[in-house]
C-alpha cells in the first residue's frame, strides 16, 4: 500500500526507524585518495617511460637546482607535523591551541606555494619548449593544484574551528581528521614526486 | 564513532517535489536516482541509435554519399561516445545499482545519498555538451578512443568539448564506484555475511573497483592530452619530441577495464535473472565469486592486447596475450555456471528470461571472437578491421544491452507495480535478436576479407554483405517501437503485478511495489539464502 506518496505512512514510522551506523566517511575519502593516487600514477609512469624511450634533443636544458625543491620538502613535512599537533590539541578540547597550529600548517602550505612559483620563474625552460618540460610542469602544477586546494581547506577547518561558535570540536573531529589525512596524501605524494623527478 | 540517522532529517522528504516531478529533482532517494539513471540512460540510447542508424545508412552504398566524410567521422565518434559513457555504463551501473544495491545490503538508501545525486547531475550536462559540440563548431573527429596526433590535427573545439565531457562523466563514474564500494562494505544489514550477498553486489563491487583503479588515469591522460592541443605541448605529439605510444597505454589502462565495467553488472544481473525463472538456485555461487574478482585482477593486467600493432616488443606481445587467454577461464566459468543453472531447471519462457539467454549465446560468441583476437598473428590481420567492430558489439549490445532489456523486464513491476505486456516483449526480443544478429554476424565477415572500420567509403565487392548488415540495423531500430509501447501502454494500464509477481527471493521483492522510501516499513529482512529455489517453503522461511 505504501508508495513513495504516502508521506504520512512514514512520519508514523519514522520513530522506529531511526537508526545509528558506523560513520564510514573516512572510508569513503580513503577510497577517493587511492583514486586520486591512480592520477598521479598515471604521470609517474608517462614521467618514467618518456624518460626511458624518448631522449631529449641535444642541447636541452633539464638539469634542476635542489635547493628551493628540497626547502619544499621539508616545509611540507613539517606542515603534516603541524597538522598532527592540531588535532591532538583539538582532542584535549585545546581549541585556540588547535587553532593556532591550524593557521601554522596553511601558512607552510602557502611559503610551499610562493617557492614553488618562484622556482617557476627562475627556471631555465618553459611549458613547451621539450618533453621534459611539459612533463616537469605538469606533475608539478598538478600537485601544486592540490596543495592549493588543501590549503584553502585548512583555512576554512581553521575558522570553524574557533572557540565562540565554531562547529569543529573535539565532539565532531572528522573534518579536520578528513583534511589531516588528505593533507599527508599530498605530502607523502611530494615526496615521491620530489624523488623521481629531482632526485633520479 | 557512529552517526545516527534521523530519515525525517537526511532524507527531507517533505521538501521534495511529489509525483514524476520527483525524478527532476536533486533527490536522494536511491530509487529515484536509479530511475533517473535508466530515463536519462535510455534517452542518450536512442540519440545513439539514431546516429548507428545513420552510420548503417552511409555503409549501404560503398561511396560516401549520405554525408559528407568528415561528417561521418563525427557521427561515429559521438555514436561510440554516447553509447558507452552515456548509456551502458551509467545504465548497467548507475541505474541499477542504485536501484538494487541498497536492497540487497538490507540498507534505507546508499552510503553518501548527495554524492550520489551530485555523480547523477552531472551526466545530463556533459551529454547535452557532447551532442552541442556537433552544432556549434563540428563535433570531435577522432574517434572514441581520440587517439592523437589525429585528435591534435582535427578541429580543436569539438575534441575540447569531447574532452570536457568525458572527464565530467568520469568523474560522475568514480563518485559512484565510491559509494557502491562504501555501501557493499559498509552499509551491510548486521547478520549479513558478504558470501550471502546476491551476486550482483559482488558484480558492483569488482566493477567499482575498477572505476576507482582505472578512471583517474583516464582523467590525467585527457588533460594532458588537452595541453597538447590547447597549450601546444608535446606530450603525444612525434613532431615535438612526444610518444604516441604512451597515450595509447594510458588510455587503454582504462579503457580495457572499461569493458568489464560495462559488461561485469550485467553479468551480476543476469545471474539474478536466471535463478528466479529457472526456479533453481544460483550453480556454483563461490565460483562466481571468485570469478569476478579473477577478471578484476586481470583486467588491469591485460590492456596492452589492444596495442600489438603500435610497435609493441615481442616480450609485451607474448605477455598480454598470455594475461587475456587466462581471462578466458574466469569467464568460462561464469558461462558455464548459468548454463548449470538452467539445466533442469523449471523455466519459463518469458521475456527476462529470453533476453538472458540471448545474453548467453551472443555473448559466448563474443567471448570466443575475443579470444581469437588476443592471439598476436591472427590480431595483426584483423586489426582496426570490421571483425573487432563485430566483436566489441556482440559484447557490449549482444552481451549488455540485452542484460539491460532483460533488466527492464525483470524489474518493472518492482519499479511501477504494473506488468510489461509479455506478448509486445517477446515479439521485442524476436526482432532484436534477429536484427542483431543480421547486423554484427556479417561483420566478422566483411573484417577478415579486409575492410577497415572507422572509414566511410569501401570496396565495391563488400556491398552486398554491408547491406546485409543495414538490413539488420534497421531490424534492430525497428524493435525498439514495440518496447516503448510496451513501456507507455504498461505504465498508464498494465496488469497489477503485486509485491512479488515472480514469487522471488532476493531481497527488493520481500517489500511492497513499489516500494516506500525507506525501503521497508520496520526493520529491513535478513535474507540467508538468496537463492534457495526449490526446497519446501517451510525450509525456505
Amino acid at each position: 500500500m505504501t508508495t513513495l506518496d504516502s508521506s504520512k505512512e512514514i512520519q508514523k514510522n519514522n520513530s522506529e526507524l531511526k537508526e545509528t551506523h558506523e560513520d564510514f566517511r573516512m572510508f569513503g575519502l580513503i577510497t577517493f585518495l587511492i583514486a586520486d593516487g591512480m592520477t598521479f600514477a598515471g604521470f609517474f609512469a608517462a614521467y618514467l617511460t618518456y624518460k626511458a624511450v624518448n631522449p631529449l634533443p641535444d642541447g636541452a636544458i633539464y638539469e634542476l637546482e635542489l635547493p628551493i625543491p628540497t626547502l619544499n620538502t621539508i616545509l611540507l613535512l613539517v606542515s603534516s607535523a603541524t597538522f598532527h599537533k592540531a588535532g591532538k590539541a583539538l582532542l584535549k578540547d585545546k581549541n585556540s591551541d588547535s587553532q593556532r597550529w591550524l593557521f601554522f600548517t596553511a601558512f607552510l602550505g602557502i611559503i610551499f606555494l610562493i617557492c614553488q612559483l618562484f622556482e617557476y620563474f627562475h627556471l631555465p625552460f618553459g611549458l613547451t619548449d621539450n618533453l621534459f618540460a611539459s612533463t616537469f610542469y605538469a606533475l608539478t602544477g598538478f600537485h601544486g593544484l592540490h596543495v592549493t586546494l588543501g590549503t584553502l581547506m585548512i583555512l576554512i577547518i581553521a575558522w570553524q574551528s574557533r572557540t565562540n561558535g565554531g562547529r569543529i570540536t573535539s565532539k565532531n573531529m572528522f573534518p579536520l581528521e578528513a583534511v589531516e589525512l588528505y593533507w599527508h596524501f599530498v605530502d607523502g605524494i611530494w615526496v615521491i614526486l620530489f624523488i623521481i623527478l629531482y632526485l633520479l | 564513532m557512529t552517526i545516527s540517522i534521523d530519515p525525517q532529517k537526511t532524507n527531507n522528504e517533505s521538501l521534495q517535489p511529489k509525483g514524476w516531478l520527483r525524478y527532476f529533482s536533486f533527490s536522494l532517494d536511491h530509487k529515484v536516482i536509479g530511475i533517473q539513471y535508466l530515463v536519462c540512460g535510455f534517452l542518450f540510447y536512442l540519440i545513439g541509435g539514431t546516429l548507428a542508424s545513420a552510420i548503417r545508412i552511409e555503409l549501404a552504398s560503398p561511396m560516401s554519399d549520405f554525408m559528407p566524410r568528415d561528417v561521418y567521422n563525427q557521427v561515429l565518434t559521438l555514436h561510440g561516445t554516447i553509447m558507452i559513457f552515456l548509456w551502458i555504463v551509467p545504465v548497467v551501473n548507475g541505474a541499477f545499482g542504485n536501484y538494487l544495491i541498497p536492497f540487497y545490503v538490507g540498507a534505507r538508501d546508499m552510503a553518501f545519498p548527495r554524492l550520489n545525486a551530485v555523480a547523477f547531475w552531472l551526466i545530463p550536462p556533459s551529454g547535452l555538451m557532447l551532442v552541442a559540440s556537433y552544432f556549434i563548431d563540428g563535433a570531435a573527429q577522432a574517434g572514441w578512443t581520440a587517439y592523437p596526433p589525429l585528435s591534435i590535427t582535427t578541429p580543436q573545439s569539438g575534441q575540447i568539448i569531447w574532452i570536457l565531457s568525458v572527464l565530467l562523466l568520469g568523474g560522475s563514474s568514480i563518485f559512484g564506484g565510491i559509494n557502491f564500494i562504501a555501501t557493499i562494505i559498509k552499509l551491510r544489514r548486521p547478520g549479513l555475511k558478504l558470501m550471502q550477498l546476491p551476486m550482483y553486489c559482488w558484480a558492483m563491487l569488482g566493477t567499482s573497483l575498477l572505476v576507482v583503479l582505472s578512471t583517474p588515469v583516464l582523467a590525467g591522460t585527457l588533460i594532458l592530452l588537452s595541453f597538447d592541443i590547447i597549450a601546444n605541448t608535446g606530450f603525444f605529439n612525434p613532431v615535438l619530441g612526444g610518444n604516441v605510444v604512451v597515450y595509447q597505454h594510458l588510455f587503454w589502462f582504462y579503457s580495457h577495464p572499461a569493458v568489464y565495467i560495462m559488461v561485469l553488472p550485467a553479468f551480476g544481473l543476469v545471474s539474478e535473472i536466471l535463478p528466479v525463472h529457472a526456479r533453481k538456485p544460483l550453480f556454483g555461487y563461490t565460483t562466481m565469486v571468485f570469478s569476478i574478482m579473477g577478471i578484476v585482477v586481470l583486467g588491469l593486467v591485460v590492456w596492452a592486447h589492444h596495442m600489438f600493432t603500435s610497435g609493441t616488443p615481442p616480450w609485451m606481445r607474448l605477455f598480454f596475450t598470455i594475461a587475456t587467454a587466462f581471462i578466458a577461464v574466469p569467464t568460462g566459468i561464469k558461462f558455464f555456471n548459468w548454463v548449470a543453472t538452467l539445466w533442469g531447471g523449471k523455466i519459463s519462457i518469458n521475456s527476462a528470461m529470453l533476453f538472458s539467454c540471448g545474453f548467453i549465446i551472443n555473448f559466448v560468441f563474443g567471448g570466443i571472437t575475443g579470444v581469437a583476437l588476443a592471439q598476436v598473428p591472427f590480431d595483426i590481420h584483423v586489426h582496426d578491421t570490421y571483425f573487432v567492430v563485430a566483436h566489441f558489439h556482440y559484447i557490449v549490445y549482444g552481451g549488455t544491452v540485452f542484460i539491460i532489456f532483460s533488466s527492464i523486464y525483470h524489474w518493472f513491476p518492482k519499479v511501477t507495480g504494473k506488468m510489461l505486456n509479455e506478448k509486445l516483449g517477446i515479439l521485442h526480443f524476436i526482432i532484436t535478436f534477429i536484427g542483431f544478429n543480421l547486423c554484427f554476424a556479417p561483420q566478422h565477415w566483411l573484417g577478415l576479407n579486409g575492410m577497415p572500420r572507422r572509414v566511410a567509403e569501401y570496396d565495391p565487392q563488400f556491398q552486398f554483405v554491408n547491406q546485409i548488415s543495414s538490413l539488420g540495423a534497421l531490424l534492430m531500430a525497428i524493435s525498439t517501437i514495440p518496447f516503448l509501447i510496451n513501456v507507455f501502454l504498461s505504465v498508464r494500464d498494465g496488469k497489477d503485478a503485486g509485491d512479488n509477481p515472480w514469487n522471488a527471493l532476493t531481497p527488493e521483492w520481500l517489500t511492497s511495489s513499489p516500494p516506500p522510501v525507506e525501503n521497508w516499513e520496520g526493520e529491513a529482512p535478513l535474507v540467508e539464502e538468496p537463492y534457495g529455489y526449490g526446497k519446501e517453503i517451510s525450509e525456505q522461511k
